[in-house]
């Protein structure tokens, strides 16, 4: 049995097989619509997050399985003060699979070593969330055809943003990847991933403040909300949120293959009026991370279709 | 100098920074153990000005030494026998320890779930680099324990 705790938990061939998978779902849904009859998937959502939670159990209905589970902490036991381990063997007798967030890190993780059934970590706190990396990773396969030699454009919280650190994390495994990385000087990516993942496989990249020098040159923008959560300040963080606003000017200066993803939600650091672009790719990233789940469960399930 | 009787198996520590010896002592989980210790501290050295030293009399497999290498891995291991040095054992950076140090990340699952056992992981023996096994977050001393 595997879990999924972290996007490397895949090695890069097991990636490619998840994700041709997902394009095949994404091809021939009908073919997977009874893919996970009798099968129950679990979303255990210690704290709020509707969007992976509906992606997840969207996911679940179009492969023909049900769902159950529960949105937060205060309706679950946890209130109670149940420990994670306990929780996940009650569930373990209720469900086939169970995708898991967790405000506290690693909560997913000691999940999986009581489990029953496979676990996939949907997010535990500032740590990892590996479904998004898949939806990342499978949208600009999708989007651009390839997966190596592209120069990726992050911009915004670079700081605490997790889905840029396991972006890059998942990305530098491809030959001819190459980053900038644009950012206010107070979210600038951790030294310990500058030193110890970009410095260390000897990856390119440069680092940039102004979002219009970087434009030109990108293959991929992916841009990131500065979230309020992370910070333990409320005046830092109403002094940084309004940094970075993709604009319709500055889409100019891009090129005309480029696409901007985002992981969602968006505050406001990409203009309504961006969305039009036919090179603004953030809601068919949503539609992606639907077909990347479904290839997850029928994975985690070892189920052939 | 100061004498301690010689101990006939078992063993004895030597070179333990001034002032560690107690913490090395509940470390290793001594006082477990219904057997003769010697506890010396301050002690005078020629290479460390003062030094502590620790005397365990006790079976040689009773004690999980490896965590010794985490602790400080320039402390002497001299194992005894029949009152003679029979090895000198080398320390190295154990790759995983259990329950001697805590995270400190307050995001960590293990700042509210306290049964649950602290476990960290080599990650870079080269720049000594523990991470907790639950969130990653790398191990902070205030100067090496």
């Amino acid at each position: 049995m595997r879990h999924l705790m972290s996007p490397l938990d895949f090695s890069v061939d097991e990636l490619d097989q998840l994700l041709d998978l997902a394009a095949d779902i994404e091809k021939n849904p009908q073919k997977y619509a009874h893919a996970c009859e009798g099968k129950k998937l679990a979303t255990c959502f210690y704290e709020p997050s509707t969007r992976t939670r509906l992606s997840f159990e969207a996911a679940m209905l179009n492969l023909g399985g049900s769902v159950l589970g529960f949105s937060s902490a205060d309706s679950s036991s946890a209130a109670k003060g149940e420990s994670v381990s306990d929780t996940i063997r009650v569930i373990s007798c209720y469900a086939d699979i169970c995708a898991m967030r967790h405000p506290k890190e690693g909560a997913p993780l000691v999940a999986s070593m009581k489990s029953q059934i496979p676990v996939i970590n949907a997010g535990d706190g500032g740590h990892q969330h590996p479904t998004q990396t898949l939806t990342d990773l499978l949208t600009i396969r999708s989007l651009k055809g390839r997966m190596n030699d592209l120069t990726i454009g992050l911009c915004g919280d670079l700081k605490f943003g997790r889905t840029v650190h396991s972006l890059i994390n998942a990305l530098i495994r491809y030959p001819g990847i190459r980053f900038l990385l644009i950012s206010p000087e107070e979210l600038r990516i951790p030294s310990y991933i500058r030193e110890d993942v970009l410095h260390a496989n000897h990856i390119p990249f440069a680092e940039a403040e102004r979002l219009e020098d970087a434009m030109p040159d990108l293959d991929i923008l992916y841009m990131t909300r500065v979230q309020k959560e992370r910070f333990f300040n409320e005046e830092d963080y109403v002094r940084l949120k309004n940094y970075y606003i993709l604009t319709k000017s500055k889409m100019e200066l891009a090129r005309k293959d480029m696409f901007v993803l985002h992981p969602l939600p968006r505050v406001n650091e990409i203009s309504v009026e961006v969305d039009d672009d036919p090179r603004a790719a953030y809601f068919r990233q949503a539609q992606y991370g639907v077909y990347v789940r479904m290839a997850l469960i029928l994975t985690l399930l070892e189920i052939n279709v | 100098m100061l004498n301690i009787s010689g101990i006939q198996e078992g063993f004895v520590l030597d070179h333990i920074r001034a002032g560690m010896s107690l913490q090395i002592y509940h470390d290793l989980k001594l006082d477990n153990l219904d057997c003769p210790v010697a506890i010396i501290k301050n002690a005078k050295s020629n290479k460390m000005g003062k030094k502590d030293i620790l005397k365990v009399e006790c079976p040689i497999g009773d004690l999980d030494l490896e965590i010794l290498g985490f602790i400080d891995h320039n402390i002497t291991v001299n194992v005894i026998k029949d009152q003679k040095i029979v090895e000198k054992r080398e320390l190295h950076l154990p790759k995983k320890i259990k329950n001697i140090i805590r995270c400190r990340n307050p995001r960590c699952i293990t700042s509210i779930e306290q049964e649950l056992d602290q476990i960290f992981f080599l990650t870079d023996k080269e720049h000594e680099v523990y991470r907790c096994k639950y969130c990653e977050e790398k191990y902070r001393s205030p100067g090496r324990r």
